[in-house]
């Protein structure tokens, strides 16, 4: 038996540290492993919830995420393979054709 | 408290510092180990959660797959090494956000759920039930999720493809 | 008033019923000639001639048909306006007096046309000359029949205003329009007072009416203050005065001789100038009820007129501007006859009768010698006998009428004057003989320097056309009959038709008779007797001072020059003047001065505050923007930064809430 909140705390955790990957970080790959944190924290959210709750929904969303996830690191890695192709650097601060 | 819990809490805090060795190592080649050791770390507590399937597959893909993906693309890009090299000087507003999403999720928890009221009894939720569920009630988005991964698959073919190779 | 007391209208009269006609002829002739003269075969003549044919036999008929009736009045009238209680008709009072009047105007208008076919033949304006004749016969036809008062003011003016077309006929001589100008304005001074005069009667008749018979009763019934009565009689004098050219504002009589012979003959010997006189015996019955003063007072006016005249005549050298001082001293004969009382009236206009006709002829007459010698001066004239007899005769059956000589026109209606001024008023009894006797002593002077002796000029003189002869021939024709219709040897049938009140049938003195014929023969024996011979120089004109002043006019026309006509040109006109450019158009300018100045702030106003808001928020706009978008920094962790802030401070505030 495991108390709801603890495994919540750590969900909590994983996420705030993800956020500050995402933010800090300047590597595309590393921001891209900042959201895998992100994802795999939402993923522990939905099997405490799916246990909690007695619905194997979460289980079942958690591996659709699981799949999602890995397709999406698979294009984000591409796309930042394509960057360094064109630009000879994935520092995200020099990608900023956007900028005013 | 009992034994399940502090497993959990192990689990839990060797999860947590591995997070934040790897937002915060200065070699990227570490910050993926270290990911490694994280994603390991939520398989474990999966498997203390009585989700076993899910557990399997997140060491499976995440592990086994994931990391590697990002071992390749580290490679292929000459990652640099230091910590001007990784960092951005956004890293006091980035920990501000991140204190403040956390300092949010935890009020929240507090405030939803009490300590001593909700207890979870994992139930063995078995492959079996997961499998069955997957293939009868949620068949759709499963047809629907490989049809994504179809198309992350051309996708990234696609986006890497050399342009003087025709 | 003139006629019997009864207006009632006696049955199947057609001419006098219809004798509004006379007056619509004439006007009809003036339009027809004015739009299709030009195209007419005569060039339009033709129109003026039938109309005026016509009036005049429809005159004739009017008098024959009053004359059958044994007189009365007959009046007719249709409304004109009203304003408030205040009713204006229009329409005809034929009396006596009017009946005399249209032949007398009619007959001398119709002579005058056919005298202009020859006169003004081949002059640039021929077709709108005999427009403005048709218009001028047709005006004085109007005062002539006129019932209502503001009736007879229209013809009156309208009248002025042809005798100013006619006048400056030839204006493109600065001499001709000036004169033209003048007669205007002097008349013009003359009809102030007449029109406020009108006023004081339609005053007096409690403004309900200006007919002249219904304001006539109020007047004879005593309803009126004495006061009132005199100032209207005087007022209305006025318009005597400047019409008639009695001093002080006779000015404009001689120069009016500027203008075609033919022009003079009608306008300023027969008839306008008699319309003053015609005013005087249309409203009598005002004269006869105001103050004794007021007949003293025309008689003084007239006395001084006749004798000033007369003087003025004698130093002449344009055959014209004889005859016309000549007219103003014959008018002033007829208005001393009305001043004379009731008498006097029938007098008065006897001579007016006769006057016109013997007038008409001498004008002609002159007209036709300046037609023959190109030149109005006689010392350019001369001998003129001999070439141009039927002239000759005519003009000296005329000069001889002027004078007094019987049996012709002229002898009878002085005659028949002097007679009443010797029973009650000696000074004009004297007055009249004295002139008298200038009278036919410049009119044997003028006769003697254009017809004989010997011709002073440079043309060949001709007999004039007989278009201009006929008409002469006429009217000495008629010089030589019209007078017995005023004999009392006669009965004097004219004492029935024109007469105040009562008709008067005039005595005849046989003793003032033949003082009167002395002293016309003394005259023409003088003038003979100075002129008969040839001489080098003009006796009247070796008279120095005297001579002086009589051609200088007795500097009246140049005291007016100096003190009326200059000051308001130079210093009342350039007052108005600097009053209207400073003041009134200071005002004007001012306030359009104002407008720019207020245009000027609305602009300020309008560039800096409204545009400013205006390009303040493009401003603002703007400058936000370009802070903005430094948001935009192309930093995809700055916009997950945001994003996550967004989502917590979303997360709080949805929980919350």
């Amino acid at each position: 038996m495991i108390r709801l909140p603890l495994v919540l705390f750590f969900s909590a955790a994983l996420f705030a540290i993800g956020v500050y990957g995402v933010l800090a970080r300047r590597n595309g790959v590393l921001v891209l492993m900042s959201i895998e944190l992100m994802l795999n924290a939402v993923n522990i959210n939905l099997v405490a919830f799916s246990q909690a709750l007695g619905s194997l929904a979460g289980q079942v969303f958690a591996l659709f995420v699981i799949a999602v996830a890995a397709a999406e690191v698979g294009i984000g890695l591409a796309i930042v393979i394509l960057i360094y192709r064109n630009r000879e650097t994935i520092n995200i601060d020099e990608v900023n054709l956007l900028k005013w | 408290m009992t034994g399940h819990e502090y497993a959990f809490i192990l689990l839990a805090l060797i999860g947590t510092v591995a997070a934040l060795r790897v937002v915060t190592a200065r070699n990227v080649v570490h910050a993926a180990l270290y990911l490694v050791v994280t994603l390991a770390s939520v398989g474990g507590a999966y498997l203390l959660l009585a989700a076993e399937f899910v557990a399997w597959v997140q060491i499976l893909i995440y592990v086994g797959a994931i990391v590697i993906l990002f071992l390749f693309g580290l490679m292929l890009t000459k990652a640099p090494i230091g910590r001007e090299a990784l960092d951005n000087q956004r890293r006091g507003a980035a920990i501000v956000v991140a204190l403040a999403i956390l300092a949010g999720l935890i009020f929240l928890i507090q405030d939803a759920f009490s300590w001593d009221g909700s207890k979870i009894e994992p139930e063995t939720g078995g492959a079996a039930a997961v499998g069955e569920s997957i293939f009868s009630r949620y068949v759709l988005p499963f047809e629907a999720v490989s049809f994504l991964l179809l198309g992350a698959l051309i996708g990234a073919i696609v986006l890497s493809r050399r342009d003087d190779l025709t | 008033m003139i006629g019997q007391e009864s207006a009632t209208p006696a049955a199947a009269n057609w001419f006098v019923e219809n004798a509004w006609l006379i007056v619509l002829l004439p006007t009809v002739s003036a339009v027809l000639t004015l739009f299709i003269g030009k195209r007419t075969p005569g060039r339009g003549a033709v129109y003026g001639i039938l109309a005026i044919g016509t009036a005049f036999v429809l005159s004739v008929g009017v008098l024959w048909q009053f004359v059958q009736h044994g007189g009365g009045r007959f009046v007719k009238s249709v409304e004109w306006f009203q304003v408030g209680p205040f009713h204006v008709e229009a329409g005809q009072l034929i009396d006596g007096l009017a009946a005399v009047m249209l032949v007398v105007v009619t007959a001398v208008s119709l002579c005058v046309h056919i005298y202009s076919v020859g006169y003004m033949h081949g002059d640039q304006r021929y077709t709108w000359f005999f427009v403005v004749l048709s218009l001028f016969t047709a005006a004085m036809l109007n005062v002539v029949i006129a019932s209502n008062l503001f009736q007879l003011l229209l013809g009156w003016e309208v009248m002025g205003v042809c005798s100013y077309l006619l006048i400056g006929h030839w204006w493109e001589e600065r001499e001709n329009s000036s004169a033209a100008i003048k007669a205007f304005i002097t008349t013009r001074i003359g009809d102030v007072p007449f029109t406020f005069g009108i006023f004081a009667l339609v005053f007096a008749a409690g403004f309900e009416t200006a007919n002249i018979e219904e304001v006539g009763h109020v007047i004879a019934e005593g309803r009126t203050s004495n006061a009132l009565v005199s100032g209207a009689a005087l007022l209305l004098f006025g318009g005597t005065i400047g019409k008639s050219a009695q001093f002080p504002l006779h000015v404009w009589l001689p120069d009016a001789m500027a203008g075609p012979t033919p022009v003079s003959a009608l306008i300023h010997a027969a008839t306008m100038v008699a319309a003053g006189v015609y005013l005087v015996g249309r409203l009598y019955e005002v004269f006869v009820h105001a103050d004794p003063f007021v007949l003293q007072f025309v008689a003084i006016t007239a006395g001084i007129t006749m004798l000033g005249a007369a003087m003025l005549a004698i130093v002449q050298d344009d055959i014209k501007r004889v005859l016309a001082y000549s007219t103003i001293s014959q008018l002033a004969y007829m208005v001393a006859g009305l001043s004379m009382g009731p008498e006097g009236v029938t007098a008065g206009f006897f001579h007016l009768w006769t006057h016109a006709f013997f007038k008409a002829l001498l004008f002609l007459g002159a007209g036709a010698v300046i037609h023959a010698v190109h030149s109005n001066n006689m010392s350019e004239m001369g001998g003129l006998r001999a070439p141009m007899r039927t002239t000759f005769w005519t003009f000296l059956i005329g000069s001889l009428a002027l004078a007094g000589i019987p049996p012709l026109a002229g002898f009878w209606s002085k005659d028949e004057l002097i007679t009443v001024a010797s029973d009650g008023h000696p000074v004009l009894f004297v007055t009249f003989l004295v002139t008298a006797f200038l009278t036919a002593f410049y009119m044997t002077r003028g006769v003697a320097l254009t017809f004989f002796g010997e011709y002073r000029g440079h043309g060949h003189p001709h007999e004039a056309p007989v278009s201009m002869t006929g008409p002469l021939v006429a009217l000495a024709a008629a010089t030589l009959v019209v007078g017995f219709v005023g004999a009392p040897q006669l009965g004097a049938p004219f004492a029935r038709w024109v007469f105040f009140e009562e008709p008067h049938i005039p005595e005849f003195s046989p003793l003032v008779a033949a003082i009167a014929v002395i002293v016309a023969i003394a005259g023409i024996a003088v003038g003979w007797g100075l002129y008969g011979r040839r001489r080098e120089e003009d006796p009247v004109l070796q008279l120095g001072p005297v001579t002086t002043t009589l051609q200088n006019r007795y500097y009246i026309d140049r005291a007016y020059m100096s003190y009326v006509v200059l000051p308001i040109r130079d210093r009342l006109s350039s007052a108005v003047y600097w009053f209207d450019r400073n003041v009134l158009d200071g005002v004007v300018n001012g306030a359009a001065a104002f407008a720019r100045a207020l245009s000027l702030v609305v602009a300020w106003f309008d560039r800096r505050v409204i545009d400013g808001a205006v390009n303040g928020a493009a401003g603002t706009a703007g400058f936000t923007g370009g802070i903005l978008r430094y948001i935009q920094s192309g930093n995809v962790q700055r916009y997950a930064a945001f994003l996550f802030t967004g989502v917590v401070i979303l997360a709080i505030v949805v929980t919350r809430i």
